[in-house]
């Protein structure tokens, strides 16, 4: 809602690319992204400290353009840090007067706090509007809730939070469930993390975990573990009273694109929420996702209205 | 280097106290905690025996109010919050920032540790704790290598709390939802991984499955030992290869890296079991107490005793123990 108290058009935002490519396929990813009708991106390596296919300035170069054709351009921090190196990137992150931060852990919350806004990601842990209230004091003018949270959960929040905060949702994509020291993707190769080879390279939408009963299950990206199911809150865009202002879609090797246009359409009203959700299946081959909009275990799925 | 000790109910608090533990750490009889097991943790009453207790033998006493409350449910941390403050307590352990703000403004007296449920891993976010809340000490998440520990304690405002034994978190704590994937109820929100209720065992002609809210985690041979189906530890299929893809089922221990640990500057080294038995926690905490008084003596010379190590091994999960993240070759 925007401060007068009238509801604003839902904005679409794209989520920073979870998984390791190459320079120039993250180049090609971006130039495609600029003519969708995406309205944020956030940029930036927010998984492992290792992945340098772009350096800054070339992260730079790929936000300017985004910028010049139209779109909001914030660049996302590493989730989990530890070592000093690591605080050194983000700090130079943040020390970036053109683009604002969303800040992915309270290392870079400390850094922009009081000195410039900032958008709060949803490995926060943003979960009571007395936390976002205290977040909001410092500068934060955005923040994405916690991918377990339901609409409710958001609703309650509208109920209590200051105007002045955009609520961001994690609409569509595999959804980051944990984050570990180890690297998964290197231990399914025998080798310890700091002899990876980048491996990681060699599985542009993760690496999947099945159960033995071949239930696709979780996915392996780095040091990152993603749900096998895709979170999909499509009919969440039109008629819901949680009011999410931002609906954030992440990143995927293929047919991001065309979500993004999904998603649009949807929230256009061209495009009924059923049948946006049957072409998403079309496009993807995972099973959909979401039972945490729904306050139910994650990995469920129920109908708009939700029902199982 | 402090000892912290876990106990779930009153005779492990006892326990934890007879064996010299220089601080206990416990929770309320709600979702306030991350232990939040049936039949397990504190009311007022108990509290007060606990208390008591602690203070004929000197002990102190932590109270763990650290999982994550909603608006809907904020009052019940807040309740929680005075009812320990009230009765005096030594410290709250605290992981959720609306919480924390609530605890020291209402009660600017009382001493807060940062849990390990806070996700703090750098002196730049723990001075973030220090510096709003006036938190006096961070619990870590079992991410860092001992090297990085080091380089937090020399640059963080205020001292800094480690694992030194128990069943192995190995994501990051606070930021796991692994089992709110599963099953709806996590640490977070619920404060308990995996929760019993949606766990079953199954058996087939020649296997035990394990599985939690239908997804199968772990299928053993009869004559096998099927551990409890933490998702983390159950095999797994990747890449056409069935095994332990995420970890073993096993426990940390830091015996042999104590000299290590002292050395860098520690300040408490915590045990990690508040859902184990009483028998656990006066073994743990007695090895442990031996330990550390051995090495505050004499680092230089100091070997983990094999009576200890194998009194650890004994009550670990899996019969076996790792340096975990601390040893860089682990990750």
């Amino acid at each position: 809602m925007s401060p007068s108290g009238k509801a604003l058009p839902v904005r679409l935002s794209l989520g920073p690319i979870q998984y390791y490519w190459g320079k120039e396929k993250i180049i090609d990813f971006y130039r495609s992204v600029e003519t969708t009708p995406v309205d944020i991106v956030y940029l930036g390596e927010t998984v492992c400290s290792k992945r340098r296919s772009l350096r800054l300035r070339d992260w730079i170069e790929v936000a300017e353009r985004l910028r010049s054709a139209g779109k909001e351009v914030v660049f996302s921090t590493l989730a989990l840090l530890e070592a000093n190196s690591e605080l050194g990137q983000v700090r130079k992150l943040c020390a970036n007067e053109t683009f604002p931060i969303e800040a992915n852990d309270m290392s870079a919350v400390q850094m922009l706090a009081g000195k410039t806004s900032f958008i709060g990601g949803a490995s926060l842990n943003i979960y009571n509007s007395r936390t976002l209230r205290k977040l909001v004091g410092m500068g934060m003018t955005r923040w994405v809730m916690p991918v377990e949270l339901s609409q409710n959960v958001l609703a309650d929040f509208r109920q209590e939070m200051p105007v002045a905060i955009e609520s961001e949702v994690f609409a569509w994509g595999r959804m980051p469930i944990a984050y570990s020291a180890r690297c998964y993707t290197a231990r399914a190769h025998k080798v310890p993390k700091d002899a990876c080879g980048y491996c990681c390279i060699d599985y542009p939408d993760g690496l999947m975990l099945s159960t033995r009963e071949d239930e696709e299950f979780l996915v392996i990206n780095g040091i990152q573990t993603q749900s096998a199911k895709v979170h999909n809150l499509v009919h969440a865009l039109r008629g819901s009273t949680a009011g999410a202002d931002v609906f954030r879609l992440s990143p995927q090797s293929e047919h991001t694109p065309e979500v993004i246009s999904l998603f649009d359409q949807t929230r256009n009203g061209a495009l009924k929420a059923d049948e946006a959700t049957e072409e998403l299946k079309a496009l993807v081959s995972d099973d959909l996702c979401n039972g945490y909009w729904f306050n139910q275990a994650g990995m469920a799925s129920y109908g708009a209205t939700g029902s199982q | 280097m402090e000892l912290v000790c876990p106990a779930g109910n009153l005779p492990s608090f006892k326990a934890a106290v007879d064996n010299g533990a220089d601080a206990v750490y416990i929770g309320f009889r709600d979702e306030t905690n991350a232990r939040h097991f049936a039949g397990l943790n504190f009311n007022d009453a108990q509290l007060e025996q606990c208390l008591a207790y602690a203070r004929n033998h000197g002990t102190m006493v932590y109270v763990a109010i650290n999982t994550y409350p909603q608006p809907a449910n904020f009052a019940k941390w807040e309740r929680a919050v005075d009812q320990a403050a009230e009765h005096g307590v030594d410290a709250l352990i605290l992981a959720d920032i609306g919480v924390m703000e609530y605890a020291a403004e209402k009660w600017p007296e009382l001493r807060l540790h940062l849990s390990v449920q806070g996700s703090a891993t750098t002196h730049e976010a723990v001075r973030f704790y220090a510096e709003q809340f006036g938190v006096q000490r961070a619990v870590i998440p079992r991410v860092l290598s001992v090297k990085q520990v080091e380089a937090l304690v020399r640059d963080s405002p205020i001292p800094i709390e480690v694992f030194g034994f128990g069943s192995l978190c190995v994501m990051v704590e606070g930021r796991c939802y692994l089992s709110s994937y599963v099953t709806g109820q996590g640490p977070n929100t619920f404060g308990a991984c995996s929760p019993a209720s949606f766990v079953r065992w199954s058996e087939t002609d020649s296997n035990l499955e394990t599985r939690l809210n239908g997804v199968l985690i772990d299928r053993v041979n009869k004559d096998e030992k099927a551990g409890y189906p933490t998702i983390c530890k159950g095999r797994f299929i990747v890449n056409g290869e069935t095994g332990y893809a995420i970890e073993e089922p096993t426990s940390l221990n830091t015996l042999p890296i104590l000299p290590e640990l002292l050395r860098i500057g520690v300040a408490a080294i915590k045990i990690e079991g508040r859902q184990r038995s009483p028998a656990y926690v006066a073994k743990v905490t007695g090895v442990m107490r031996a330990a550390i008084d051995a090495c505050m003596r004499d680092p230089e010379n100091f070997i983990p005793d094999e009576d200890w190590l194998s009194q650890l091994t004994s009550v670990s999960e899996g019969v076996q123990t790792t340096l975990g993240a601390y040893q860089r070759e682990w990750q």
